[in-house]
């Protein structure tokens, strides 16, 4: 009897793994065959004239948005498993009495693969420095975390293509990984908030939970469910804006605003990148539209950094931890970071 | 007395954990008590690193995210047949 029910339960608990890697397969081909489907219903089916600029509009739509969709389930997944893998307590371990530069590096590439929430930077933190972290090196995990996450690496992959996804999140970690290292070597430790180091903790008993492959896929699921479910409308809404422009704005509209000769476009988009705390998801299709239209490379990537990775109502929470001239050095260091990845860009490609 | 306590200064998601406890508490019919933990020294104090944090009677569950009410149901049961073993 006991044995029995043993063995079902293996069985059902290896469907969870055994159904989304057959369902793989299928999502390559449907992937790959996206655009022959898309010109079969938009010039066959909706017999739409391939002149038109609204053609132009409605093919980049419904090309598209299917596309992310089925980016963001599979990448948010894989995601979504690595992740399962790695927790804050884990990673404040590894970085714990690290020094200066091996441990921005380390926080930077944590960063990316620790579960992070910007509601829960102020205790983490906490966490964080208690527990002995430098504080350049938790900078450099709050910068990262944040800036490389899953849904701008969908975004940029889809609409822009590998090159410059990598792009993005190698730029991305070396202003992680230099911006800390620099809050480190400012010696701004006496401009957090003094309680911080104060505050007792009582040590949490380490409850490690043994997961299973199939409690890791659950969670994968999950995780697809929650941020699916949470950014649809914004990336839907963002290629409709896309489209728009694809569509009917001209050729080199962009070129005289941002582009590469325009000298102080990259400090600009970077300020108005700022207080813009639009996520991933809604900014960059945009801004695959506006790059098109003239905007330059090394501008855009400046202003999606700023916008995803440098936002105003995180830095006001931190203000509760943070002293500022603490929060106007972190703004600072990141903002010039993202500005010289901006000319950078601008002047070599 | 039975605690559900809910850590997590005031963000939508701890008000989501917040008043699904309340529903799944009521739903079961048990008796809990559903604390509300804002306080950051005290949330930080406890070692919580993500927020919403659940506790129930003592034991954390879950940090950083908003459990499903199965979930919430099988831990709240697992948590009441301790108690009365012990």
């Amino acid at each position: 009897m006991w044995d029995k029910k043993v063995i079902t339960s293996e069985k059902a608990l290896s469907n969870k793994i055994i159904i989304p890697l057959v369902m793989l397969p299928f999502w390559f081909l449907l992937y790959f065959e996206l655009e022959k489907i898309t010109d079969l219903i938009v010039y066959g089916i909706l017999d739409f004239d391939d002149e038109k600029l609204m053609t132009n509009a409605i093919h980049f739509f419904v090309y598209e948005v299917p596309k992310v969709m089925m980016l963001l389930v599979l990448i948010v997944f894989v995601v979504g498993i690595v992740r399962t893998y790695f927790s804050p307590e884990k990673t404040r371990k590894i970085l714990g009495g690290k020094s200066l530069i091996v441990g921005n590096i380390s926080a930077g590439l944590l960063g990316i693969v620790t579960p992070f929430c910007s509601c829960s930077a102020i205790p983490l933190f906490i966490g964080f420095v208690q527990a002995g972290v430098p504080l350049g090196v938790t900078f450099s995990f709050l910068i990262a975390a944040p800036m490389i996450n899953e849904v701008a690496l969908v975004l940029l992959l889809g609409l822009f293509g590998w090159e410059i996804a990598l792009i993005y999140i190698s730029t991305g970690l070396v202003i992680a990984i230099s911006s800390g290292f620099v809050i480190g070597k400012l010696k701004l430790e006496k401009f957090v908030e003094g309680w911080v180091y104060e505050l007792q903790q009582t040590q949490i008993e380490s409850e490690e939970t043994k997961l299973s492959l199939s409690n890791r896929f659950d969670m994968g699921f999950e995780a697809v469910k929650e941020i699916v479910g949470k950014v649809w409308i914004y990336i839907v809404l963002g290629i409709a804006v896309g489209a728009a422009i694809h569509g009917y704005v001209p050729e080199n509209f962009m070129a005289g605003l941002m582009g590469a000769e325009a000298w102080w476009s990259v400090p600009l988009s970077v300020l108005l990148g700022i207080p813009m705390y639009s996520n991933a998801a809604g900014v960059i299709p945009i801004v695959q539209a506006l790059l098109e239209k003239g905007a330059s490379l090394g501008t855009v990537l400046a202003f999606m950094m700023s916008v995803i990775g440098l936002s105003l109502p995180e830095t006001i929470i931190l203000r509760k931890v943070l002293k500022m001239p603490l929060i106007f050095s972190f703004v600072a260091v990141v903002a010039v970071g993202i500005i010289l990845v901006g000319y950078i860009f601008n002047f070599f490609f | 007395m039975n605690v559900i306590k809910v850590y997590g200064s005031g963000c939508a998601n701890c008000l989501k954990l917040t008043a699904l406890s309340t529903e799944t508490v009521n739903e079961m019919g048990v008796d809990f008590l559903i604390e509300k933990v804002e306080d950051l020294q005290a949330i930080v104090g406890r070692g919580i690193m993500q927020t919403p944090a659940l506790e129930i009677n003592g034991k954390i569950v879950s940090a950083g995210k908003i459990p499903t009410k199965s979930t919430l149901q099988h831990w709240i049961k697992e948590s009441l047949e301790i108690q009365n073993v012990g």
